[in-house]
């Protein structure tokens, strides 16, 4: 029940939107399928909409799996930084295991804050996925140099900074699949 | 759903759960470190599993880039329209300057014409396959894009890839119907270029920022001027000699800093060429050369890694 977050007058519109209605349940299917694959499109998306020439676009795969992970922490497992690293690496550019490695290590350190932190607010959400999306790209780049690259430090500083300031959209974002995610599609006989 | 799914409290079957998730998880660092170690140590070991991911996201991403071309028009409307003022007073101050300009545009329309006769020798040779650059890889460090020609058209590993304007990179892995492309922009990419009006032969590197950095051969006072135009020179065998690729913009001690003139995200169509001297084959191209320390007829490029 995440309806109490909302104000009064959201809380009813969401209500008659999402309630189970008589006849009418989310699809499990729909449900359970849509982080993985909006994980999977932003990881794949942004490649196809510029042809960089820096890099300057932020990992939206990351970001969209830490938000998965900050809206709904139990709805992805622990393990989820595996498969969906994998599919990260196979278009993102770096080294295979680049994403299989950091994403784990991320859900990870996500889950001990979660567990850790008795409070949770807007900032002090945006405040561990910023760290997260700074230890990310950070070591992304040590991990592309080492496989090859010559990369210096502030190139990346501008992704750094957009992807800060990205991520509470991406969070606005994922906060909308996972409205589409509950929808009551599915005709219960 | 929520984290108090977690607390798995005085039930056995619900504490294994969360334990044995926790292990999956750190298992997963674990490969991830593993296959990381593989690839660094033998960077084409995943490159089949590269290609085929690489064609099955191919049709989505042939569909976008035509969006992507009519978008990019459009963003450059926009901005066009908001920088209009500040263009303006900028505009002003460059007429002061054109009277100086105009003797040194005289000496680049010369340069200029040099460098057409030589696209046009380059252009007599059929390319392989004249395709589109489907992707890229926006968000990391290393400067690859994927092409929609693979092995089926036959392109193979080390072919050239340029667009009109100039040099964008070179076939780096091959799948059935795309390849990825080192671009010259990337920190491993290494050409061996000389300057068009007069040769000086030099070598262009990436800096993984859009710009490249032109270091000279003969070392000792730095001839290069701003604006001059860099070609490939042809050693190595690699790149066919006289494809434009960069112009400078910046002095350093050792050379300078240019900026790519086929910019890889303004480039509509690119070609796939012929790798210019069959002998050149990257497998007989030695790697791990210094790059600065060698001559002319040397290594273009060093092996690089995905």
């Amino acid at each position: 029940m995440k309806a109490h977050r909302f104000p009064p007058s959201h809380r009813e519109r969401y209500r008659d939107r999402f309630r189970k209605r008589i006849n009418r349940a989310p699809s499990p299917i729909v449900a359970l399928s849509v982080p993985w694959i909006s994980i999977m499109l932003g990881s794949i998306v942004p490649a196809w909409l510029v042809i960089a020439s820096a890099p300057l676009v932020p990992p939206l795969g990351f970001l969209m799996l830490v938000a998965w992970r900050q809206l709904r922490p139990g709805l992805l497992p622990v393990w989820a930084g595996l498969p969906l690293g994998l599919f990260d690496d196979l278009y993102s550019g770096q080294p295979l295991g680049n994403g299989v490695f950091l994403w784990s290590v991320a859900v990870i350190v996500l889950d001990l804050v979660e567990a850790r932190l008795p409070w949770r607010s807007f900032f002090t959400e945006w405040l561990v996925a910023a760290g997260l999306i700074l230890g990310y790209l950070v070591f992304s780049l040590a991990i592309a140099n080492l496989a090859g690259g010559a990369t210096p430090f502030h190139v990346i500083m501008p992704q750094i900074i957009l992807s800060t300031f990205l991520y509470p959209l991406v969070g606005r974002l994922v906060a909308g699949f996972d409205r589409f995610r509950l929808l009551p599609f599915r005709k219960v006989a | 759903m929520a984290a108090s799914d977690r607390r798995s409290g005085y039930s056995r079957r619900a504490q294994y759960t969360t334990f044995f998730s926790y292990a999956a998880g750190v298992l997963g660092a674990v490969v991830g470190a593993a296959l990381l170690v593989v690839s660094i140590v033998n960077p084409g070991a995943f490159a089949a599993l590269r290609g085929a991911a690489a064609d099955a996201a191919e049709m989505p991403g042939r569909a976008s880039t035509d969006t992507r071309i009519a978008g990019q028009g459009f963003l450059s409307s926009i901005t066009g329209y908001f920088r209009a003022g500040h263009q303006n007073a900028h505009l002003r101050r460059e007429l002061q300057e054109a009277k100086v300009r105009l003797a040194e545009a005289d000496a680049t329309a010369d340069e200029n014409r040099r460098l057409r006769d030589l696209l046009g020798m380059a252009a007599q040779e059929k390319p392989i396959a004249v395709t589109q650059l489907t992707s890229s890889t926006a968000s990391s460090t290393r400067r690859f894009a994927t092409i929609g020609a693979g092995g089926s058209q036959g392109v193979t590993v080390g072919m050239p890839v340029r667009s009109k304007e100039g040099l964008v990179g070179r076939v780096l892995e091959v799948g059935g119907s795309t390849s990825r492309v080192l671009l010259v922009t990337d920190t491993e990419s290494l050409v061996p270029v000389r300057r068009a009006k007069d040769g000086i032969p030099a070598f262009a590197q990436g800096r993984g920022d859009g710009t490249l950095q032109i270091r000279l051969i003969n070392l000792g006072i730095n001839p290069l001027k701003k604006g001059d135009i860099m070609v490939t020179s042809g050693s190595g065998g690699l790149y066919r000699p006289g494809t434009a690729v960069a112009a400078l913009v910046e002095l350093t001690r050792d050379g300078g800093i240019a900026r790519v003139i086929s910019d890889p995200a303004a480039t509509e169509y690119v070609m796939v060429e012929q790798i210019w001297a069959p002998a050149a084959r990257p497998a007989a191209v030695a790697s791990d050369v210094p790059p600065a320390m060698l001559a002319p007829p040397a290594t273009p490029t060093a092996t690089p890694s995905p």
